[in-house]
């Protein structure tokens, strides 16, 4: 398996006292390379899931195991060290830094994790992604399209078994929404990386060979209805 | 990409502002360079240690005075002794060498000070048991000089080159009599290198130098303590002499040809050497101090040790301000440091979201402080580098303008093996600045920034 949640549980405490369950997941997978969307309104975890899924937030209970690991019982660094090795993620807002040229954002990326930064690949990757002329731009002489991506190539660059994308398509225009999904699923397959996207466009979803809806397996969303 | 690559970029995203603060700092270790440097020049000048002889004679007044006079030829003399003095000290039997001094004159090229003096000021060390090396021969002859190493590479002057010298005062009266130049002296680091000499009967032979005979009667009776009357009957002789030479005819020879009377003859100050035995060489040092002490009892003169004024002014007064200068300077640099601290940790609000993003990319929370720490550090460090590479060039650009101004002989390349621990204290300083706003970027929370 690529990712397995078991028994997931989080709440947040409120300023006035007292938790507030976001999540109660029983049991969800995805199988290596399998490419799903979760779908969802806001406001429903789907964040909070993906940030526990990569182990920036740890749950207040359950399992998160990344292709056999279970990365909750790692300590905070091997956690960062694993994230920056095995899981790759691609934000709404892109998330470059602005001082980093296109090529240097994904040789950053490279960077934190052990091997050693490759800059044929990373060129590689971008030219993948059709950035070929665009190597050495910085993110504000990119368009929202070019700037998205980066990201990509970025969140593929250390070879990882997961991607999960979180809202991918928000921030660029329509023209370019079936393009940066295309290239998303394009880069997973062939990479073969398994992908979970969060949306809540329908005509994205459709374009996955599974969707979940989050409701499907959050329980605390069964159970506020 | 290496942390460091990562903390350049930092710096370049908001290149003015590093600019500014590394720039400060900067400012401040170059100001330290200059305080530390300027001090060692000051050491190196006045905190001579050692003499060829014990004691410098002279006029009463400032002993201080006496020594920047007579050694540093940076101060005008006091007041001249009548050269009878000389004479009478020359015979003293705890004297070893007794050698007149004149000065007050300087060159008309370069305004290097003239002293004239006897051949056997070279006979003596310069400092210790360090003896002059000359090229070309002693001061011989009435016209004859012997310069410095530093006139002659300055003024480009060489064996058989004739100059004149200007008249000390307010005149700035040129002589007409020119000597030559017979001997070229070998760098001695000492102020010898800056100043001409000149043969002492020539120095007095310059028209003008001679005291007015009514003058020199004047100031022989009051020197010591004799009547107007006393002094013309020992000097009969001298008196008659200039009487005949006053009233003959002056054609076919110069004025100056004539030996200058005793009487007329003054010097600035008469350095002595006390007489030792071989192996009991504190003999000549508790002989000095009777000397000395005995002459400041008397009204004539005052016999100064010629390191103890320097070495009381270096401690209590240059060396104090010296520290206190470093003090500052050292202010100056903390002060720039809280200038990079208050730079980085304001940056930090607007840098949060930019590691949040490192730190989902992988990067963990030592990683995130090490980026903010080596910032610090690369900022203080090139701003050290450069104010280490400004304060020496600043010495560079004013040692030539310092020297025209002061005579002091300067080392525009001196350095100062305390500017070794600069760059550790600057590498130390950033550390402590970079550690609060690393402690931030640490403490960042990842899904809260992103």
């Amino acid at each position: 398996m690529s990712l397995v949640l078991k028994n997931i549980r989080k709440s947040y405490h409120q300023p006035g006292g007292g938790d507030l369950p976001v999540l109660d997941i029983p049991y969800f997978e995805i199988q290596p390379r399998e490419q799903v969307a979760l779908v969802g309104a806001s406001g429903g975890g789907k964040t909070t899931l993906l940030n526990i899924i990569s182990g920036i937030t740890t749950p207040d209970s359950g399992e998160v195991l990344v292709g056999g690991v279970d990365i909750t019982r790692l300590p905070e660094a091997a956690r960062d060290r694993f994230r920056a090795e095995r899981i790759g993620i691609i934000f709404q807002t892109f998330h470059l830094l602005p001082a980093f040229t296109a090529l240097e954002n994904v040789l950053l990326g490279m960077s934190f994790a052990r091997g050693k930064v490759n800059k044929p690949h990373a060129r590689e990757l971008l030219t993948e992604m059709g950035l070929q002329n665009r190597l050495h731009h910085l993110p504000r002489q990119l368009s929202v399209g070019e700037q998205q991506r980066v990201a990509i190539a970025r969140a593929i660059a250390n070879k990882p078994q997961l991607l999960l994308a979180d809202e991918p398509t928000a921030s660029v225009d329509a023209a370019n929404k079936q393009t940066i999904i295309d290239l998303i699923t394009t880069a997973c397959r062939d990479h073969e990386i398994a992908l979970l996207t969060v949306t809540h466009d329908p005509k994205i979803a459709q374009r996955f060979e599974r969707v979940v809806p989050l409701r499907e397996f959050n329980q605390v969303l069964q159970h506020s209805t | 990409m290496s942390l460091l690559s990562i903390a350049f970029k930092s710096i370049r995203q908001r290149l003015l502002t590093s600019l500014l603060t590394a720039l400060s700092v900067s400012l401040g270790v170059a100001l330290m360079i200059a305080v530390l440097l300027a001090g060692n020049i000051l050491n190196r000048t006045f905190d001579l240690q050692q003499f060829g002889y014990d004691l410098i004679v002279g006029a009463k007044g400032s002993p201080l005075e006496l020594v920047l006079s007579t050694v540093y030829r940076i101060s005008p003399p006091i007041e001249n002794l009548p050269w009878r003095y000389y004479q009478q000290l020359k015979e003293n039997k705890h004297i070893a060498a007794a050698i007149p001094v004149a000065l007050g004159d300087r060159t008309e090229d370069g305004g290097f000070p003239i002293l004239g003096t006897t051949p056997d000021y070279f006979s003596i060390p310069y400092a210790g048991d360090r003896t002059f090396r000359l090229k070309g021969e002693l001061l011989r002859g009435k016209w004859e000089s012997v310069i410095g190493s530093q006139v002659a590479k300055e003024n480009g002057w060489k064996l058989g080159d004739q100059f004149r010298m200007v008249h000390a005062g307010q005149d700035d009266h040129v002589h007409d009599e020119k000597f030559t130049v017979v001997g070229v002296l070998a760098p001695t680091g000492t102020p010898n290198d800056r100043t001409v000499f000149v043969n002492l009967n020539g120095f007095f032979a310059i028209s003008g130098h001679e005291k007015p005979i009514e003058e020199a009667i004047a100031r022989e009776a009051e020197f010591f303590r004799e009547s107007e009357q006393e002094i013309r009957q020992f000097y009969a002789k001298d008196l008659a002499e200039y009487a005949a030479h006053a009233h003959h005819d002056h054609a076919g020879h110069e004025h100056h040809d004539h030996p200058t009377p005793d009487l007329q003859k003054e010097v600035t100050a008469i350095l002595v050497r006390m007489k030792a035995e071989p192996g009991r060489e504190i003999l000549a040092q508790s002989r000095a101090i009777e000397f000395s002490s005995r002459l400041k009892k008397g009204f004539q003169a005052q016999a100064v040790n010629p390191i103890m004024p320097m070495q009381r002014l270096m401690t209590n007064l240059v060396g104090n301000v010296r520290q206190l200068l470093l003090y500052l300077t050292g202010v100056i640099i903390v002060i720039s440091g809280i200038g990079i601290f208050v730079s980085i940790y304001n940056s930090m609000s607007d840098r949060r979201r930019e590691i949040a993003i490192m730190r989902a990319l992988g990067a963990d929370r030592i990683k995130v402080f090490s980026i903010i720490l080596l910032e610090s550090i690369v900022l203080c460090l090139a701003g050290g580098l450069f104010g280490i590479i400004l304060g020496h060039g600043f010495v560079i650009v004013a040692a030539p303008i310092i020297e025209a101004r002061s005579g002091l002989a300067i080392d525009p390349f001196l350095f100062d093996s305390r500017e070794l621990i600069l760059l550790p204290v600057v590498i130390g300083l950033a550390i402590l600045i970079g550690f609060l706003p690393g402690v931030t970027a640490y403490r960042t929370d990842v899904a809260e920034n992103l």
